[in-house]
Order: C-alpha cells, then structure tokens, then sequence
C-alpha cells in the first residue's frame, strides 16, 4: 500500500515526464477530469430535459384547438375552461405521456441490448421481440376477437416467448451474443409470415384493426394505459441504473469483467429480462414503433462523449425522439387522420441504420 | 495469499487443455509460465482466476475452494489482465484506471477520497499520470499496455495474473512493462503469474519458472535450474545453445536454426572455449 516511489523512468518511453506531478497533484488532476466528465453529463442531461419540455408545450398546444401558453397553463387549474381542460387532459396529455413513456421504455430496452449484446443492431424491433408482440397482438385482435388489454397482454407474451425461444435456441455452450442477434433476425422473419398469414385470412375489417395496431400509435391513448407503462417504468428504471454500472465493465470482455468481480451470464440474462419486459410493455400498448430502441443509445453515447452507458440521456432521448415523432406525426405530416407514430419514427430511423451499417467498421464492437 | 491448483483440469467443451496440473504459486514472488503455443499457459491462468470451471481437480487460495468465493471479494484478491483487453469506445484513461475499483464499491456506495487516490498512486507509479484525460483509444501500445496495468493496480490485488503482457510491444516497451511488475512484486510484496513467450525474459524475471507442455508442468524451479537445453527441447521441440546472460548471469537461450549450420558449429565451439 505504500509504494512511494516514482516510477522508473529509465524506459524510452518514459518520456512521458512521469516523475513530475506529486500524487496530490494528479489526484487532484483525475478529480478535475471526473468533474468536467459529470459537468458534461449534467448539461446533456438538462438540455434533453428543456427540449423534453419544447416538444411537450408544443404537442399540448398545438392541434385543431390551438392553445396559447396561459391558456394550457390555466386549464392546468381544476377551475380552469372546461372544455381545454377536456382537450388538454383527456386528450393530449394522454397522448403525449404515452409518447414519452413508450420512447422511454424503448431507449431503455435498446440500450440494454446493445451494451448486452455489444452489437449496435441489438434493438428489439430488429431481433423479433416486436415482431412477437405483434403476432400476440394479432392473434389477440383476429383469432380470439379479444381486445383493449387483452391484446396488450398477449403482445407482451409473445415478445417474451420470441425472447425464450431465442435464449433456448441459442444456447449453445453459453451465451454468444453474435448467434443471439442472428438467431433473433430469423425469428423475425419467422414471426412476420405468422402475422402475413392471419392477416390474409381473416376478414378485410378486422385485418384494419390490426393494421392500425402494428403501425405503432399512441393516438388511441388513454389514462389506463398511462397508468400501467408508468407502473412498468418506475419499476424497471431503477433495475437498469443497478444494472448499467456492471454493464460497463461488461463492455471490457467477459473475462476483465468477471476478474472485477462481475458475473457476466447472471448480469447478461438480468439485463436481457428487463430489456424484454421493456420492449414488449411498450409495444404491447403502442405497437411496434420501429427504430427508437436503435437510435436513442448511440445518439446519447455521441452527446456524452465518454464511453459510457449514460442511462438517464438515453431514456430522455427516446422521450425525445419518440414525442417529437408522434408530433409531426400528428401535426406534421398531411392527410385527413392522424400518422401513426411508427411510421414517422421508420422514416426517420430507416436513414439512419444505411448510416450506421455503411460507417460501422466489421471491428471489435461487432463481436 | 497462496494460490494452489490441486489436479487441475481444464477444457473446453470436450478439449481438454490441462490435465492433472499441481501448482502452489510462490507467495510474494514472481512466477513465469512459458510453453509452446497451445500448451495450456493461458488456459491454466484462466482456472486460477476462475474464468473457467475445472473439469477435474480444484484451485483453492489460502485453502479456500475458488468457486466458493463471491465474485466480488475474490476480485479484491486475485486480478487477471487478459491477452487482448478490450477499451469501451472514448472511455479515458482516468475513468478505465478508476474501473479497477469497482470490486471495492457497494452497490450504493460509489467514489471516495481514498479510490481517488489510490487511482491516482496507479496511474503514478505506472508513469500514465499525464494521460489522465486522454482516450484510451489514442494511446500508443506501450502506453495502453500501462494502463491496463494501472487498473490492474487500481484493483490492489494481493496475486496479479498476467497473460503475455509484452505481446505486441517493442523490445523496450517489454522491458519498461517487466520492470514495472518487478517494482510491484518487490516493493509491494504482490504475487505475480505471468504467461511470457520470450525465453530470455522469461528466465530474467522469473524467480520461478514453469514449463508446461501439452497441459501438463515438465518443470517448475529457479530459471537457473529449470532452463538448459533439455528443458527447452522438451517443451519447444527446439535444438538450442543455453549460454550464461552477460548481464545477469542467468539462462540465456540461444536458438539453432537449420538454416546456419555452420554459425551453429562455430557457437558451440565458442560457448566450450568460454
């Protein structure tokens, strides 16, 4: 504990001017660095928290009832307009929850794949789990005639089955997270011709329904709905801040992991199951909004700069990315109803994984 | 701290790669493997770390079975730095060092003063302090090989596993990374297991030597003692001259190649004549 000794310079290399600060001093430097690095965070972090806060004065304003910005806040009143008090609560906010908690859930579930997985395509509408919540769903919708929660509930299970048989398949002695990802892309195929064949033989009417289901929407939101994603949420984000500190060490190899003290398998298939339940909650009330898991981890990795599994800027991106979509979705776009959000997110998302695979170098991280 | 393999077996899936391996690692010293390629030296680091389960036998520190000790204080014990470690992306040094602390933190508990400093101290006695702030990604070999051992050290391990710390570095750069381990090992009373392919180094730094071949020990000892040219033969399947090292007296392995056999001749003429 108490080797005082500079170290030798003797080594070419020790150039470096290694016998010059005391410990104090670089102490003092590593403690400076740490502070820019949480000054850095803080400022990410408040900054998604204001455009968070732009999106959502826009989204509550905006719309074939316009509302200025005194108005919304004096419906927020219990003695307030009763009729913007009608639009603003029951309609929009609503809405917009379900946005931010779908975009939420999605972050979260994508960036504790891709840190799982170490593989930037590890997203769950890429690796069949949300196309196993929509064969629930449409089971659920077409099949059984069932809907509301019902269908929420099945698509939650068949995202959770799509994630069981991957793990079973895949299993191979131990986990590869390559064969997970690969086995997962073929489960989607797999999962989508279900969807295909239900689709075309049900009737023309209900297959509507169904079709609205898998766009990806949250115009049908409603408190309920709210309520259980929130339950979902205040659950699951604390289990991902406990997980996230041992996923970093993750992101250094099993084996240096496991030499800090880490247990890879049990940290891996803990971050898979929360991962999973995230995913399939969110598409299980909203649909399969495509390519937010995809993209909220690495936009919130570039903002931060560091290297690290920032959980809080990732999940405030895909509040982000998710709310700001569902408004051009609602406001944006033309047409006489509304666009699903889904199909505004897979324009936007769409680009940007031709981006990714045409600059991702076949490197380490593809392991 | 005494590590102890008892009939140590490892393999992988049905290979096994070491079979019947009895090993006490020598408490406050510096012990070297070396082998061939494929002889079981990384294999047999792996069971000593607990990375892999053995297939047959046991690995006990300080009599306690291995896999009976929680992941998290046997990291406060044993460190192991891989051949290939890998960096996450723009992660900085300072905050790579500060990972080796993690074995020391709560769940709840995070960053203290004496983390910082016994980061500090790492990144100190490994000469990387003014690298504090840079990305790993940067960095040249010799400077990246230095700070995985910073967070090695970060770690305060009491036994400090090494596999092939000098691969892809210069001739000065394997001499600067050995000289810190022999600083660590004598100054801080560490234990030190390295994998190590150059013979010569192998012998210089070694106070004990082990020579596997096919997942089994031939010969374990003082480098002196273990290193001539049956040793060498045995486990290399090399014809070599062991010549006394100028400068510490030690083994010095001298290979003969076919394609000077007259240079051989006249080696081993010199080498009787000396």
């Amino acid at each position: 504990m108490s080797l005082t000794t500079p170290p030798r310079s003797s080594g070419p290399s020790g150039s470096s001017g290694s016998s010059g600060p005391t410990e104090a001093e670089i102490a003092g430097r590593v403690a400076r660095a740490a502070r820019a690095g949480v000054r850095r965070r803080v400022l990410v972090t408040l900054a998604l928290v204001a455009a968070v806060l732009v999106v959502a004065v826009l989204s509550l304003t905006t719309g074939e009832v316009a509302l200025t910005v005194p108005e919304l806040v004096g419906a927020l009143s219990p003695d307030g307009d009763v009729f913007a008090r009608y639009v603003l609560l029951d309609l929009r906010l609503p809405r917009l929850a379900m946005a931010a908690e779908v975009g939420a859930l999605l972050a979260l579930a994508g960036a504790l794949f891709q840190s799982v997985l170490r593989n930037p395509l590890a997203s769950p509408d890429i690796i069949g789990i949300s196309q196993g919540a929509t064969v629930g769903a449409v089971t659920a919708l077409l099949v059984l005639g069932w809907g509301g929660l019902a269908v929420a509930g099945c698509a939650a299970l068949g995202g959770l089955v799509v994630a069981a048989a991957n793990l079973l398949l895949g299993w191979r002695n131990g986990f590869s997270s390559y064969r997970f990802v690969l086995t997962g892309i073929g489960l989607a195929f797999v999962a989508t011709s279900v969807v295909g064949y239900l689709l075309t033989r049900s009737d023309v009417r209900e297959a509507q329904s169904a079709l609205v289901w898998m766009a990806g929407s949250v115009s049908g939101a409603d408190p309920a709905g709210v309520r259980h994603l929130g339950l979902v949420l205040v659950v699951l984000l604390p289990v991902g801040a406990l997980l996230a500190r041992g996923l970093g060490l993750l992101e250094m190899g099993d084996d240096t992991a496991a030499t800090l003290g880490v247990r890879p398998t049990l940290l891996r298939v803990a971050a898979l199951v929360t991962g999973v339940v995230a995913a399939a909650a969110a598409v299980s009330v909203a649909g399969p909004v495509s390519f937010v898991a995809l993209t909220a981890p690495p936009i919130a990795r570039r903002l931060l700069g560091d290297g690290r599994v920032g959980l809080v800027p990732t999940v405030l991106v895909g509040v982000v990315v998710a709310t700001a979509a569902d408004f051009v979705a609602g406001h944006v776009v033309p047409g006489q109803v509304s666009v699903p959000l889904g199909v505004v997110t897979g324009l936007l998302g769409g680009p940007y994984l031709v981006w990714l695979l045409a600059t991702t170098s076949p490197d380490r991280r593809s392991r | 701290m005494t590590l102890v393999a008892h009939d140590l077996g490892l393999a992988y899936d049905r290979r096994q790669v070491v079979e019947g391996l009895d090993l006490t690692v020598p408490e406050g010293r510096v012990t070297v493997v070396i082998g061939a390629n494929g002889c079981g030296k990384s294999t047999l680091l792996r069971g000593l770390a607990r990375l892999l389960r053995p297939s047959h036998g046991s690995v006990t520190l300080d009599g306690e079975e291995l896999w009976s000790i929680s992941p998290r204080r046997l990291a406060r014990m044993v460190g192991l730095l891989p051949q290939q470690p890998v960096a996450p992306e723009g992660i900085t040094v300072a905050d790579l060092v500060g990972r080796g602390r993690y074995p020391h933190q709560g769940v709840f508990q995070r960053w203290g003063d004496d983390d910082r400093a016994v980061v500090a101290h790492a990144l100190a006695v490994t000469g990387t302090a003014d690298l504090a702030e840079r990305r790993v990604e940067e960095l040249s070999g010799g400077q990246r090989q230095r700070v995985w051992i910073a967070m090695a050290l970060a770690q305060e391990p009491r036994i400090l596993l090494l596999d092939e710390p000098t691969t892809y570095l210069d001739i000065a750069h394997q001499v600067e990374v050995l000289d810190l381990l022999a600083d660590l090992n004598r100054e801080r009373g560490t234990t030190i297991v390295m994998v190590l392919h150059d013979l010569n180094l192998a012998a210089r730094y070694a106070d004990h030597l082990v020579v596997m071949r096919e997942g089994r020990i031939v010969h374990e000892g003082a480098p002196e003692k273990v290193l001539d040219a049956g040793s060498v033969r045995e486990a290399f399947g090399l014809e070599a001259m062991v010549v006394p090292d100028p400068v510490t007296g030690g083994p010095l392995v001298v290979p003969l190649s076919k394609a000077h056999p007259t240079a051989q001749a006249v080696d081993a003429s010199a080498g009787k004549e000396g």
